[in-house]
């Protein structure tokens, strides 16, 4: 009776779940899909939390431990600056494997004399899963947080190792379906779970991030499924089949933004491109402009175009840049963003950089949606973006970047682009856009340029002179 | 666990998934920064597992591993609430654009 009840509960959790996720397809219904989450889970908690057969002794520690988790969990929520989202989420997806992994290890010691065969074979890989995880998603932390590496690390025979391992892994999962009182043969498992994780993630190098975190995310919401199988906990099922959808459209996204397939994501180790392959020798001329010339074009234009990329958040310039738009419009000048899948480091990141300086987001287009007016755009300033705005991308068969889509900021009638040196960017790919006769690069650091834009188009340097 | 148990999961994953591919298509690209705290959140549901093992303290063992799971599930779903919320609060519509100011420089 009491477990009918339960059930119910979780389902009536299910479908608020679903509707989170409804409601998160549009900004205006967004937060009503934050209070039917947070009701759902309200509901699950209460549900389970009526249970009679915890002793007072549990009692008291599941107070303790949601009282310390709530005093954890409130500082990472509030103040988290939105450049680190990227390291917060990856730090997020560790915790979540790591509960997983936790109850799964639990759960084998009490169970395993009883749950048969599959039971044994589904807590195998749940509990691989889990610990993988952990340690990928600290290791893609630490990587964003530049407390590792970002280069990616790649050694002779590193796949073979890597297959090893999992092999191992699988190969313990048979014997514990066969022999489950070999329980020593567990804390094995989990030492190869937590070794997988790490070996996957050294070598994935920094720009290739933005996939793995997404492709983290997924493996979080199975492996929280796979508890569910475990536990036969249908809303485990349901939150973590959601999640793992969720992750694999993000990454799937983020693969096609960079015309990268996964196998070459995971692999391949971008960023240790052959020198002598990338750039080709023969370009034009590069012109220049100072901010003031720059700023003086600009009022004249009826519509100018801003192309962020990470450069522009490492900069902090975002807050310089919406004054630069202000500015700009006082002057009766249309201003618009063009975000590219792979601006920021996480899917969606450049969107929230912008909203948290007060850029309206109806002014933040997606590539899709504003490559096609760039003809018709009289100015585009580039701001800390380099390769997802290089032309060769379209037709250099010999550039490592053939084939991505690009923002088409060279059909604009003048491009700006913000830079501190002609140095080549991050993956060292000369950029054709920088010898476009139409492109006049204005050279400095993001933040100070754009300052000055802002104060020579609203007109305060004026003021100040004289 | 039976056979039966595990085919009625996997009927129960199968739609569930179907159902999360149809409805994150949809989520604009303007949110995947939010719709990921959200699922993180959301997944820490995991929380109710930990709980069931935590409360039931049957071995040493398992009321340790269920404490840990517990703080850091819960860490999830209240970290995980509360960015979401504070980045979809920063989502703000432009304001109805006031008429351009006279200017009596002619545009290109």
């Amino acid at each position: 009776m009491r477990a009918d009840f339960v059930d119910l509960a979780y389902l009536i959790s299910a479908i608020g779940f679903a509707l989170s996720l409804k409601w998160m397809t549009a900004v205006v219904t967004a937060r009503r899909g934050i209070l039917a989450g947070e009701i759902a889970f309200a509901i699950a908690i209460i549900a389970t939390l009526v249970n009679p057969a915890f002793t007072g002794t549990g009692w008291f520690l599941i107070v303790l431990a949601l009282a310390l988790g709530t005093l954890i969990g409130i500082p990472l929520g509030l103040r988290v600056p939105m450049t680190a989202m990227p390291e917060r989420i990856a730090l997020s997806h560790a915790f979540g494997a790591l509960a997983v992994g936790l109850v799964g290890l639990a759960h084998y010691f009490l169970t395993y004399h009883t749950i048969g065969r599959f039971g044994l074979a589904v807590l195998g890989i749940e509990i691989t899963l889990g610990c993988l995880v952990f340690t990928g998603s600290l290791m893609a932390s630490g990587k964003l947080h530049e407390m590792l590496p970002q280069r990616p690390i790649v050694f002779p025979g590193q796949n073979y190792l890597n297959f090893s391992v999992l092999g191992l892994a699988v190969a313990i999962i048979i014997v514990l379906m066969f022999r489950p009182e070999t329980t020593w043969l567990v804390p094995i498992l989990v030492v190869l779970g937590l070794a997988f994780g790490v070996l996957l993630i050294i070598p994935i190098g920094g720009a290739d991030m933005p996939t793995v975190i997404a492709l983290l995310n997924s493996y979080a919401g199975l492996s929280a499924s796979a508890l569910g199988f475990v536990l036969d906990n249908k809303l485990l099922i349901v939150a973590g089949a959601l999640d793992g959808a969720s992750g694999l459209i993000l990454a799937i996204i983020m693969c096609r933004a960079m015309n990268r397939s996964f196998r070459n994501v995971l692999f391949g180790a971008f960023g240790q491109l052959d020198e002598s392959v990338v750039g080709s020798s023969e370009h034009g001329e590069v012109r220049s402009a100072s901010p003031d010339e720059a700023a003086e074009i600009m009022k004249m234009a009826r519509s100018v175009v801003i192309v962020p990329g990470y450069g522009m958040a490492v900069a902090q310039a975002q807050h310089k840049v919406r004054e630069l738009a202000d500015a700009l419009e006082k002057e009766g000048v249309d201003v618009r963003y063009a975000i590219h899948p792979v601006a920021g480091r996480m899917p969606g990141h450049m969107n929230v950089l912008l909203a948290e300086a007060n850029v309206p987001y109806d002014k933040l287009l997606d590539m899709d949606e504003i490559n096609s007016d760039f003809p018709q755009v009289d100015v585009v300033l580039v701001l800390g973006a380099n390769d997802v705005v290089n032309p060769a991308a379209r037709h250099e068969k010999s550039s490592p970047i053939y084939g991505m889509p690009i923002l088409n900021v060279d059909q604009a009638q003048c491009v700006f682009v913000v830079k501190r040196s002609m140095r080549a960017g991050f993956a060292g790919i000369e950029n054709e856009l920088f010898y476009n006769p139409k492109t006049l690069m204005v050279f400095g650091d993001a933040k100070a340029v754009v300052s000055e834009l802002a104060l020579e188009v609203s007109g305060q340097r004026d003021a100040l002179s004289h | 666990m039976t056979t039966n148990e595990i085919i009625s999961s996997l009927f129960v994953f199968a739609l569930a998934g179907f159902l999360g591919l149809e409805l994150i298509r949809k989520v604009p690209k303007l949110l995947h920064t939010p719709l990921m705290a959200l699922t993180n959140a959301l997944s820490a549901i995991a929380l109710v597992g930990s709980l069931v093992i935590l409360g039931e303290n049957q071995t040493t063992y398992s009321t340790i591993l269920g404490f840990v799971a517990v703080v850091a599930s819960t860490i999830n779903v209240v970290g995980g609430f509360l960015i979401t919320d504070k980045m979809l609060r920063m989502f703000r519509r432009a304001p109805a654009r006031p008429a351009a100011p006279p200017s009596d420089e002619v545009k290109p």
